[in-house]
């Protein structure tokens, strides 16, 4: 531990106190300062001498068979050194993260929109660019499997995997299947114990990891043979274990080192170019870098899951939870990736963090024509997390207040979850609600003192606070840390301490793939805590042994706990050398400020006396305790490895007219054990809720017949920080006592409960149903055509909100500029809002009109009604005066009210 | 691809009389995007960067146009519009302020609005609703032609320009009224706009002008709109007395 009680000596004083830069500090990230200033080298920054440039051609279709490739037009282009198809692969032909059914390049069938048919290796990415755009590939194109009923009906409508190719863990086009089974089951009986039960279907649309930092990496063709790939990933040994093959080489020829990842996750778990760089230098005997183009990234990785969610809960009066049914359904893409565990992880916490005693619960994974969908930040929980919107329907049925009836059913360390696994760490679930219930509340909107920014719709200027309604939601969420289900994913490191020039230098080894979450600065303060001052990082690679995923909120658990072992290994080695050369015998001994300390006699030996030219070098692999697969028929088993739990409280405003939501605060409440960095903790709360807030209200990748509609950032919308609201994090540390320091996984937690949060929000504020997340502006008024998306039949039962009359609809766009002719063409997804007829005058007097001639109008500081209240100002006529046009016109656009008089604000962003 | 890049207004006339098919490029917000993905691949760049009075406006009194204008250089960009010229253009320093993000005002200009004439442009609601007496400066090596802001639009991405003209700048009456802009997205920034709105009255002469945009295939007016409120006012004897 970081503070030690030293007795003796005076001259210790100054060292007594923990390493500041050690756990618990929240020293400088090295990487963070060169990424604000774009000086961080990512893996798109690769560059070698003679290098060429790779690229892959991708089918339009997304089921097709494979007629014919034609390659002998594209191959006489000067400049391209080598065009390879399936036909030109060494080794195995398919890879996979835990079923290996992905062919590195298509083998005469397409399963989805962007399966790779071949790849080329060129002098210049236009002359990449020139020579796909010569390959022939003649396509008989069929009808994509893509609903689940179509997938259901295999026989109906096909199979994705051909049964006798079929590799998944179910038949069909099913991949996986899980159910979990506890108490008395749901029967009728059980049924007849609640008093009260409310079921509902929710959906989940298809989120994106949408990371900045494309695919990229760069492999070079080494002399012996093997190749050396510099790959942003986040798992360095699994990638290899995956490419090795396919390239017919053994695993040792492989060499991996982590270039820059520019984020991950969950999108990096998956292979994305690294097989196609190494095939490509391989056959080419030449360096090889791809960089996917944002596009193309869309189609590279793998998304979350999107999901239908059937939900039955059933309590009594008094608001016990008596039992729950969930049917989970996930569309698992053309590829199993990871489907099976985000299958375990959604059967498995689909309760959330409850204790129900009797529950009925099945998810299942599909093959389908539709991307491809695996690991995402919350893996599995984060659609399970749709339950959160029962709650506030129970709750809404009993009379009670949302949250209480969370407390009253919360899990606390001692539970039992329907997995049979009992909680056996703190779990402190209604304090951690009660802390976001008890936080102040952000100040009601003040129509007198508006910055447009502040509202929905910001700088669009689409409010002046007319129409706009608040709302307050909250949720708390379950999610387990580490591979699960029986799985050995354990870390390695190595820390080496020599001394280097009169000082001692801890060295730290991993393969721990840094994606931005602060890993090295977290390793860095563990072996400054267990072995004092200076500590460098030595590059990620494949030298030393894995130190597992970055995923599943693991790292600093497990690899960090790797790192912890290994330095205390290097500290016992260390007073081992001492005990021999000098015969210390006390067990008092510590590292302190660069010397040996003994609790009894005071310093010992400087750390550079005691090593001179000796290193002491040692490596420790850190396993957690172990787990066991479910049952696959009742779920029952000890399958998660540590459980972390996040509550969120939401506050919106909603624009109820135009459907514009602006969070207002995010508050979040976390338990982490023990903040090794606390400053690193709380940008994982904020990243993970921001990342759910996306997935409320905006972030969707829209398919049509298996074919990505939006694969840009100009059509899949990410939050800007006008959408990233001010979010005030708590943070509890309840140690648990089988992890290393006490301390829980964080990155994934925040995540699941801030899409609820907001969602219960925006419900509160229109008493919506709002079944479906993303949350859009056409859920909320009721205009949504069916066409648009998948899943409208369930939205369009929701209803216009309540107050919303005609009247005050905003368009004012006489009807026939509506029979103009279509959208124009670059819409994002054309997904105009239908906008309802209104005969022309009975609007232009309306409230909000007339409000809007106030604002205009009323800039001058002297205007005595300046702080009226909306209300009152409904109607009222504007104060215009046409010889001082000048001065009434608003001085800054974005500024209303009394701060328009101040200076031109600085630039808003 | 040849890059050219004139230091001269005159030496740029001169390169797009040699060359009409080169593209120009101001803040290139738009023509990078449509190069980075390989949309767009022209012979030619014409770079407009160099030539310094696109990027200054003035202010003064032309024919054909009621009181003072302000001459906008086609390159200021929509940060500068909304720092310098929000009291004289309010509708425009509005609508330009709803531009993507800081980053893309502090490069895209208005110039580059009307080369590209998406219907989705944000200024071209407020150009519109500024009124009928907006004037886009097309010059060419054979002299200077002001086109209408109403006769300029005419297909989806498709201007009145002659391909041998460039936009030198455009003339906008200072506002004699109030102005508004507004427009709908499905984000709270940096969104093409679903539907947007530019409102002015124009007591002056007793008008009102409207801009929708994103809702046809170029930017339009609401004329009936225009029409009926601005009887109303003058049925209400609104316009007199100013509410
Ligand atoms: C991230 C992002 C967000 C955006 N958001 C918005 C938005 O919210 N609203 C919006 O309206 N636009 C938006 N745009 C588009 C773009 O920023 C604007 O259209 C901007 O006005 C273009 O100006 P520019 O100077 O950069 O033009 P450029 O890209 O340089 O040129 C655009 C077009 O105009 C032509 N052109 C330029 N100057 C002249 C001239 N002097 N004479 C003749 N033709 C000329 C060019 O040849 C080209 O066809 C966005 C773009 C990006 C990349």
């Amino acid at each position: 531990m970081s503070t030690r009680t030293i007795r003796g000596e005076k001259n210790l004083q100054d060292i007594t106190t923990a390493h500041p830069d050690g756990i618990g500090g929240s020293p400088l990230r090295p990487d963070g300062t060169l990424k604000v200033k774009g000086e961080f080298a990512y893996s798109s920054d690769l560059w070698h001498e003679d290098m060429l440039w790779g690229m892959a051609l991708r089918s339009p279709h997304a089921r097709a068979r494979i007629l014919s490739v034609d390659i002998s037009e594209a191959l006489t282009l000067p400049g391209v050194y080598a065009l390879l198809t399936h036909d030109d692969i060494p080794g195995t032909k398919f890879y996979g993260l835990e079923i290996q059914d992905q062919p590195a390049l298509a083998i005469d069938q397409i399963r989805y929109h962007g399966e790779a048919v071949a790849i080329v290796a060129a002098d210049h990415p236009e002359t990449a660019r020139r020579a796909l755009a010569k390959v022939k590939v003649e396509y008989e194109v069929l009808t994509p499997i893509t609903t689940e009923e179509q997938c259901l009906n295999p026989e109906t409508h096909g199979y994705v995997h051909e049964p006798h190719e079929y590799k998944g863990h179910a038949s069909g086009n099913i991949v996986h299947q899980q159910k979990v089974v506890s108490g008395l089951g749901v029967t009728d009986e059980v049924r007849a114990l609640a008093d009260v039960v409310v079921s509902g279907e929710y959906q989940v649309g298809m989120q994106d990891q949408a990371f900045l930092g494309p695919e990229s990496g760069l492999a070079v063709p080494a002399e012996d043979g093997g190749i050396d790939l510099y790959i942003a990933t986040q798992w360095l040994h699994v990638d290899r274990q995956q490419i090795a093959p396919v390239l017919g080489l053994p695993e040792n020829k492989v060499r991996l080192t982590l270039a820059g990842v520019g984020g991950a996750f969950g999108g990096r778990e998956d292979l994305s170019m690294q097989i196609h760089a190494c095939l490509l230098a391989q056959r080419t005997g030449k360096p090889v870098k791809i960089v996917y183009s944002r596009e193309e990234s869309f189609f590279g990785h793998v998304h979350r899951h999107p999901a239908t969610l059937h939900y039955e809960h059933g309590a009594t009066r008094d608001g016990k939870l008596v039992f729950m049914t969930a049917r989970i359904v996930l569309d698992g893409g053309a590829y199993a990736s990871a489907s099976p565990a985000v299958v375990g992880n959604a059967s498995s916490l689909s309760v959330g963090p409850y204790e129900i005693p009797n529950v009925d619960v099945i998810a299942i994974a599909l093959y389908s024509n539709n991307p491809s969908c695996g690991a995402m930040r919350g893996f599995g929980a984060v659609q399970a997390a749709r339950l959160r919107t029962q709650l506030d329907r129970l709750a809404a049925e009993l009379g009670m207040d949302p949250v209480e009836l969370r407390q009253l059913n919360a899990v606390s360390q001692g539970s039992y979850l329907p997995t049979g696994q009992q909680i056996d760490a703190p779990a402190p679930v209604a304090e951690l609600l009660q802390k976001v219930k008890d936080l102040p509340l952000p100040p009601a909107l003040d129509v007198t003192h508006l910055d447009v920014r502040e509202l929905p719709g910001a700088l669009s200027n689409t409010s002046h606070g007319e129409g706009i309604v608040r709302g307050v939601g909250y949720a708390v969420g379950l999610k387990n840390v580490g591979f699960s289900e029986g799985f050995d994913d354990y870390s390695t490191a190595r820390v080496r301490l020599e001394v280097i020039g009169g000082e001692p230098v801890a060295m730290v080894h991993t393969a721990m793939a840094e994606v931005g979450q602060g890993g090295v600065t977290v390793h860095g303060q563990i072996a400054r805590t267990e072995l004092g001052e200076r500590v460098t990082i030595h590059p990620a690679n494949t030298e030393v042994g894995s130190a597992g995923s970055t995923s599943a909120s693991r790292q600093t658990y497990m690899t960090g706990g790797a790192v912890k072992l290994a330095a205390e290994a290097v500290r016992n080695e260390l007073f081992a050398l001492g005990r021999t050369r000098y015969g210390w015998t006390g067990n008092d001994l510590s590292l302190v400020g660069g010397k040996v300390v003994s609790a009894s006699e005071g310093v010992l030996i400087s750390i550079a006396d005691l090593l001179g030219d000796h290193a002491i070098d040692l490596t420790r692999e850190h396993h957690h305790r172990p787990t066991v697969p479910f049952d696959k028929e009742t779920g029952q088993g000890f399958g998660h490895v540590q459980y972390t739990f996040c509550a969120h409280r939401a506050v919106v405003d909603v624009d109820v007219e135009l459907g514009l939501v602006k969070v207002v605060e995010l508050a979040a409440a976390q338990d982490v054990g023990k903040a090794l960095n606390p400053l690193s903790v709380i940008g994982q709360i904020q990243g993970g809720s921001t990342q759910g807030l996306g997935l409320a209200v905006m972030e969707e990748i829209i398919t049509r017949d298996g074919k990505v509609r939006n694969p840009s950032f100009t059509d899949y919308l990410i939050p800007t920080i006008l959408d990233t609201p001010p979010q005030p994090v708590e943070i509890m540390e309840l140690p648990d006592e089988h992890s290393p320091y006490g301390l829980r996984g964080v990155g994934e937690a925040p995540t699941l409960s801030s899409t609820p949060a907001i969602v219960s929000a925006i419900r509160a504020a229109t008493g919506l149903a709002l079944n479906r997340v993303p949350v859009r502006p056409e859920h909320i008024t009721g205009t949504l055509t069916p066409t648009h998306f998948p899943g409208a039949a369930v939205q369009s039962s929701q209803q216009p909100p309540r107050g919303a009359p005609n009247s005050t609809t905003p368009c004012a766009i006489p009807p026939q500029a509506r029979t103009a002719a279509g959208p124009p063409p670059h819409h994002p997804c054309g997904t105009h809002r239908t906008h309802r007829q209104h005969p022309l005058r009975s609007t232009v007097f309306a409230p909000r009109f007339s409000y809007r001639f106030r604002y205009d109008l009323s800039l001058d500081p002297g205007t005595p009604d300046q702080h009226t209240p909306h209300a009152a100002l409904a109607g009222a006529r504007a104060p215009w005066h046409p010889h001082q046009a000048s001065r009434t016109v608003p001085c800054h656009p974005y500024l209303m009210g009394p701060q328009a008089g101040r200076e031109p604000h600085p630039n808003p962003l | 691809m040849e890059f050219l890049r004139p230091a001269t207004w005159d030496e740029a006339l001169a390169a797009k009389a040699e060359n009409p098919s080169a593209l120009p490029i101001s803040g290139g917000t738009d023509v990078m995007v449509e190069l980075n993905f390989d949309r767009h691949r022209p012979a030619a760049l014409l770079d407009l960067n160099r030539i310094s009075e696109l990027t200054e406006w003035e202010s003064g009194v032309y024919e054909g146009q009621e009181g003072e204008v302000i001459r906008l250089g086609a390159a200021v960009p929509y940060a500068r519009i909304t720092r310098e010229l929000a009291r004289q253009l309010p509708g425009l320093a509005l609508a330009g302020n709803t531009v993507g993000s800081p980053q893309i005002r502090n490069r895209g200009s208005v110039g580059g609005n009307l080369g590209g004439a998406s219907p989705a442009g944000d200024a071209h609601p407020a150009l519109l609703a500024a009124g009928r007496d907006v004037f886009v400066e097309a010059a060419s090596v054979r002299g200077t032609r002001l086109i209408a802001i109403d006769d300029f639009y005419v297909g989806v991405k498709r201007n009145s320009l002659e391909p041998d003209e460039l936009i030198r700048a455009v003339r906008i009456p200072v506002a004699d009224g109030p102005q508004q802009f507004s427009k709908i997205g499905t984000r709270n920034a940096m969104v093409i706009a679903v539907c947007a709105f530019g409102f002015a009255l124009h007591p002056r002469s007793g008008t009102v002008g409207t801009g929708i945009g994103s809702a046809a295939p170029t930017p339009r007016r609401a004329v009936a709109a225009e029409e009926f409120l601005a009887d109303e006012l003058a049925e209400r004897n609104l316009w007199a007395t100013a509410g």
